[in-house]
């Protein structure tokens, strides 16, 4: 079964946020790492700077794929996981060993509380995988 | 609606990931693509290619027409021997890339799932003289059991003697009792063999051949490992690396064209003038120098000139690089020669290599 804690906030594009004060610390779903399998490699293209919501901050390569990793809120990208950002070997597998967890990828400084309400709550992002599982 | 093969229960409960390939749903993945594809370069692993097409001819004209229709030499093989294999269109473009098995009474073709209606459609416009053609994908299952372990897992539970099948060699016998066509043969550059049975034995075959792998730890293998596996072999791929736009001399494939065999096959006109004029660009492997990982479609840059582009690409598991081919122009085409790939707003470096990318295979040679 897919895991989808209810204390987290989620994007269409799969990313998980948890919001603690003003700072958004980010990773990528059960979901999503199940769909990409096999991480290698990850980079957090924007770490130091400013994005918009939806930008891509970074992007995570499996074997079979690469994919991008949007922005859940605009802010600062103060910080990525240091134990798997831009790490060789098996440390970026942590992310589809546990993607809420240990495998969490960067945190943001959020710019703007209001855009909160714009990220899906635990029940509308479990509707959106369950019709992705049944395309 | 999407095909069930009949191993799909299997799958299911070896809890593989399902997806659409070929008509058919057939497991992307059980335990990842990377474990999976260790386990065939180190033991034994069993693949479902129930989804590969397969057309038997027969007919005293059989081998005449699979002479004209393919650019190997179908003459040279024996009884009981199978060689890989192309059609062609008469421009040269590929139609599929496949495997010929010549047995007692008939031959068997085996095509890529995808290409079955197209190649059977194909065949069946050129049948001339006494040539009967039937397609017998559905009555027959076919699985893999590939890795340096596979003949030791399979010669359990195997009625005739293994060994005295060679590389692309074949023969009928009974495997846990159920008749068999076995050939040692497979995509993957480990020893291993392709069993074809019929349909309604399919599950007794797949349950004995893993109690008998069981010692070797033999696990289900998906389609993304055999992707990943066949690639650091530069195995070609029907619609990434070759297709009816491409020709068998740029792929690389001048092995199986025999311009000179004696009455001819269609698209032999074409080639031998692409063979006299070279080939203005070819198929070939690329590593990465960085930990780029390339993808298809990805241009291919040399300084400033855009020279080609990436049909295939992805981390090699057992190389731990970033691997691909690529169409580039002939000049280009030298191993050690050194290349950029667009990746993302970058350009990354690359070195054309000589293939195959992983050479350490158990392979029979």
């Amino acid at each position: 079964m897919t895991s989808i804690p209810t204390e987290l906030r989620y994007t269409k594009t799969h990313e998980w946020v948890k919001i603690e004060g003003d700072i958004a610390t980010v990773g990528i779903t059960d979901f999503a790492q199940k769909e990409l399998s096999d991480i290698v490699y990850v980079e957090i293209t924007a770490l130091g700077k400013k994005v918009q919501q939806n930008d891509p901050v970074g992007f995570i390569e499996a074997v079979k794929a690469t994919s991008d990793i949007y922005a859940p809120l605009s802010g600062e990208v103060l910080e990525a996981n240091v134990n798997i950002h831009k790490a060789e070997g098996d440390a970026p597998g942590v992310i589809n060993r546990d993607p809420y967890g240990a495998g969490w990828l960067c945190r943001i400084r959020i710019a703007s509380s209001e855009e909160i309400n714009s990220l899906l709550d635990h029940n509308a992002y479990a509707e959106l995988v369950k019709r992705s599982e049944h395309h | 609606m999407a095909k069930q093969t009949p191993f799909y229960l299997k799958h299911l409960a070896a809890g593989g990931k399902m997806v659409e390939f070929a008509g058919y749903l057939l497991p992307l993945q059980f335990r990842g693509i990377v474990p999976e594809h260790r386990k065939v370069r180190t033991t034994v692993g069993v693949f479902d290619v129930s989804h590969m097409g397969r057309i038997m001819i027969s007919g005293n004209d059989a081998l005449r027409f699979i002479n004209w229709m393919t650019t190997n030499d179908v003459s040279t093989l024996a009884e009981n021997q199978a060689q890989y294999s192309v059609m062609c269109y008469p421009d040269g473009g590929i139609v599929d890339d496949l495997v010929v098995y010549r047995l007692k009474d008939h031959f068997l073709l085996v095509v890529n799932g995808a290409n079955n209606a197209k190649d059977t459609e194909w065949l069946k416009q050129h049948l001339s003289g006494d040539v009967k053609l039937e397609n017998i994908t559905e009555e027959v299952a076919q699985i893999a059991v590939q890795g340096p372990r596979s003949e030791s897992c399979l010669q359990k539970i195997s009625g005739i003697d293994l060994s005295t099948i060679g590389f692309y060699g074949a023969a009928t016998g009974t495997v846990s009792g159920v008749e068999v066509l076995i050939s040692r043969t497979g995509y993957t550059g480990e020893d291993g063999f392709e069993l074809y049975f019929p349909e309604t034995q399919a599950i007794k075959v797949w349950d004995e051949v893993m109690l008998a792998g069981k010692e070797f730890e033999i696990e289900p293998i998906g389609l993304g490992a055999r992707d990943t596996l066949r690639l650091e072999m530069k195995y070609c791929l029907y619609g990434n690396d070759i297709d009816q736009t491409t020709n068998p001399l740029e792929a690389g494939l001048n092995f199986v064209v025999k311009l000179d065999k004696p009455d001819g096959f269609i698209g032999k006109d074409a080639l031998e003038k692409i063979a006299q004029e070279k080939p203005r660009r070819r198929l070939v492997c690329l590593e990465m120098k960085d930990r780029s990982i390339p993808r298809p479609r990805m241009a291919v840059f040399a300084r400033e000139n855009k020279v080609g582009t990436v049909t295939s690409g992805t981390l090699s598991p057992s190389l731990n690089r970033g691997i691909a081919m690529a169409y580039v122009a002939r000049e280009f085409a030298r191993p050690g020669t050194e290349l950029e790939l667009e990746i993302r707003d970058r350009q990354a470096p690359a070195m054309v290599v000589t293939p195959p990318f992983y050479k350490y295979g158990s392979r029979k040679k």
